[in-house]
This record gives structure tokens, sequence and C-alpha cells, in this order.
């Protein structure tokens, strides 16, 4: 049950940030169905197979989140960037840096410390997702080119 | 230096259409293969470009003029990119003629495709209700966050219009945000006020311009990459420091 409410909601959170991103109107689903895949390869590789390590889950995340927006980029030969960026959204790490910053402001700044690493860490595994897979695919594609 | 019309044609189509991707938030490297793409089927031989997110510097080669377009204003715009994209497509497989895609190009830089006002503030909410779930909240705590995310994003826009101090408008909307879910709490209208403040800062949170500043400092795009970044990272300041602001007060109030 609580994988269907997180699918559900994913997908209305990425579509509607395609609309505040003004994405095109008929790739708004699309949208919505990558921020679905990213956030649910999130949710999965973190609780059930990593034990809640936030910061490779989003490594996973974020590949999954490049490699279905790179899909559909191929697929409607527009910019992967439409697809990729409404995906992302969900895996920023916003609570974590609202931690660190209001231990800051309770002057406990050992935890906040803790909690800003983290922060970064996630910022920095989103990214390595993002690159990795868009080499990998690339790979993939020039491979398929060479041998077709 | 004789230049024929047409050429001056090409190289202002090329400038055009990078200016157009660069102000709706592309990715910079996309800038430069785009405009490499066209320059080269419309014969610029030896064309070349330098793009940083406040301007583009372009070359045409031999010797034509070097043109430069100055970005003043960056917005997310990425029905904009796809357009541009799809011309610049179409003018490279030869199904569309120069002066047909730089006509296509001066509609796109008029037009206005953009969501109407009162869409992109119900999204926000909506988005903002949703995230509450998905950060493990309360089914409760969602009109909260819906009143506190989609008003937020209301004073970020209204602001970010009036003042145009982008830093100014991010500070004051999440102060906003803040305020608003301190009051929920206060008043018995929501439970948790970390969470709902998270949920309703989210369609503040500057996702685009961090995703593009990592794959323009992967692709070598170091002076871009970098401006973006610092863009970001002013942006998430912004944000933190209004909430920090508000949440200062609440041991007082």
């Amino acid at each position: 049950m609580i994988w269907v409410i997180n699918g559900i909601c994913s997908f209305i959170a990425s579509a509607m940030f395609g609309i505040i991103f003004n994405s095109p109107r008929n790739r708004l689903l699309h949208c919505g169905f990558v921020g679905l895949v990213g956030w649910l390869a999130f949710l999965a590789a973190r609780d059930l197979f990593l034990g809640g390590d936030a910061v490779k889950a989003s490594f996973i995340g974020a590949f999954a989140v490049a490699v279905v927006a790179h899909l559909f980029a191929k697929r409607y030969r527009t910019p992967m960037i439409i697809f990729s960026v409404a995906g992302i959204i969900p895996l920023v790490p916003g609570g974590t840096a609202y931690n660190a910053m209001r231990n800051v402001m309770e002057t406990h700044y050992d935890v906040a410390t803790v909690h800003a690493m983290e922060a970064f860490m996630i910022s920095g595994s989103i990214a390595m997702g993002l690159v990795f897979a868009e080499v990998i695919i690339q790979l993939v594609f020039k491979n398929k080119r060479r041998t077709a | 230096m004789i230049i024929d019309s047409t050429e001056e044609l090409a190289v202002d189509c090329c400038l055009l259409a990078g200016r157009l991707m660069m102000e709706a938030g592309a990715e910079t490297y996309r800038v430069d293969d785009t405009m490499a793409r066209m320059a080269a089927c419309q014969g610029l031989a030896g064309a070349d470009s330098f793009t940083t997110s406040t301007g583009i510097i372009f070359s045409p080669g031999g010797n034509r003029h070097v043109k430069l377009a100055s970005i003043r204003k960056r917005a997310t715009d990425l029905e904009k990119i796809a357009r541009v994209n799809a011309v610049s497509r179409g003018l490279s497989a030869g199904e569309m003629t120069l002066e047909a895609a730089y006509q296509e190009l001066k509609r796109i830089e008029r037009g206005d495709f953009m969501f109407p006002f009162w869409l992109q503030l119900l999204a926000a909410a909506v988005a903002s209700g949703s995230f509450l779930i998905l950060f493990g909240g309360h089914w409760l705590d969602i009109p909260a966050a819906f009143v506190a995310g989609g008003l937020g994003f209301f004073v970020s826009e209204t602001f970010h219009e009036k003042t145009r101090v982008k830093f100014f408008s991010e500070f004051t909307a999440s102060a906003v945000v803040g305020l608003l879910s301190l009051a929920a709490v206060r008043t018995g209208l929501g439970g948790q006020l970390d969470l709902i403040i998270i949920a309703a800062v989210m369609p503040l949170v500057p996702g685009l311009l961090i995703t593009n500043a990592v794959r323009d400092l992967m692709a070598g795009h170091f002076m871009a990459g970098t401006a973006k970044g610092a863009e970001a990272f002013l942006t998430a300041f912004a944000i933190g420091a209004g909430i920090a602001l508000v949440l200062s007060f609440r041991g007082v109030a």
C-alpha cells in the first residue's frame, strides 16, 4: 500500500513540476512517469537493499531517472532535459538540508555538520547518477550503431 | 570583405537560437552543439562559439564578423527549448529553409508559451501537498502544506517580477512559507512543523540549476558550470536564510 501511495504522490509531484517548469503540454505525463520511476527506485534501494542509506540510494534513483529520461528523449526526439529535470526534484535532499539549518539555528553545530555533510553527499551522488547513466547510455548506443 | 545577406541571416539565426535556448535554461553544451549543427548545415565552415550563462560569442569562421548576444533574463521554460530544438533539427535535416527557420525562431522569441499563472500556482500547491506524503507526513497536514507551498510560490514569482532581485524574492518567499507553517502549527491546523516547511519549500528549490550546473561541469564547461553552481548556491542560501529567520523567532514568540 505504501508503495502505491508513494508512486501516486511522486507521479503527481513530478507532473506538477512539469507545469512549473513549463514542459510541453503533451509531455507532462511522461515527466510524471520519470519522477515515479526515480522515486520508487530510490525508495526500493534505500529500504530494501541498502538499509536506509540515502546516499547510495540517491545514486540509484538518479541513475533510473536519467535512463528513463534518455529513452523518452530518443523516442520523442526532444532534449533529455525536459524529462530529467522534473524527475530529479523528489530526490533533492530538501529535508536533510533543512535539518542541517535547523540545528545550526539551535546551535547544535555537531548535529548540523552531520546533516550538512549528508545533504552534500546526496547532491553529489545524484549528480554522479545522472552523469554515469548518460555516459553508459552513450556507450551502448555507439556500440549499437557500430554493429548495425 | 563581402558578406551576402544569406550568410548574415544564417549567423543571426544561429545566434538567436542559442540565445533563446540559454534564456530558457538549456545546458550550455547543448546550446553550443545546436549552434554548431546549424552553422555546419548552413555552410559556415570553421564556426565556433563561446557560451556562458550571461552571454554568447559566436564566430562564424573565415573573415566574417564575430557576433555577440548577451543573456539578461533567465527562466525555466522547457517548452521553448523543445521548440528551438525542433527548428534546429528541421533546418539540419533540410526540411526547413533558412528563411522559414528564422521566422519560426522570431515567433518563438515573441511567443509566450508559459502555462497560465494560476495553473502554475495550483501546481506548486499540489506538488507541496504530495511532497508532504513523500517525506512521510500525515494526511491531516496536507492543507497546511498546500496553502504554504502555493503562497510561497506566489510571493516568489510576484516579488521577482516587481524587484528583479532573485535573492530577495526567494528569501521573502521562504520566510512566508516558514511563517505560514508556524501559524498553522500554532493554530492546530498542522501537526509536524518540519515536514510542512520542507514540503512547502520544495517548489522554490533550484532543481534545474543544480542539474545543469553539474552536467555543464562534467561536459567541461567550467565557466558556465561554476556560474550556474553559484546561482544555485545563492538560491539555496536565500531559502535557508528565510526559513532560519522564522525558526530563530520561534523560540521567542
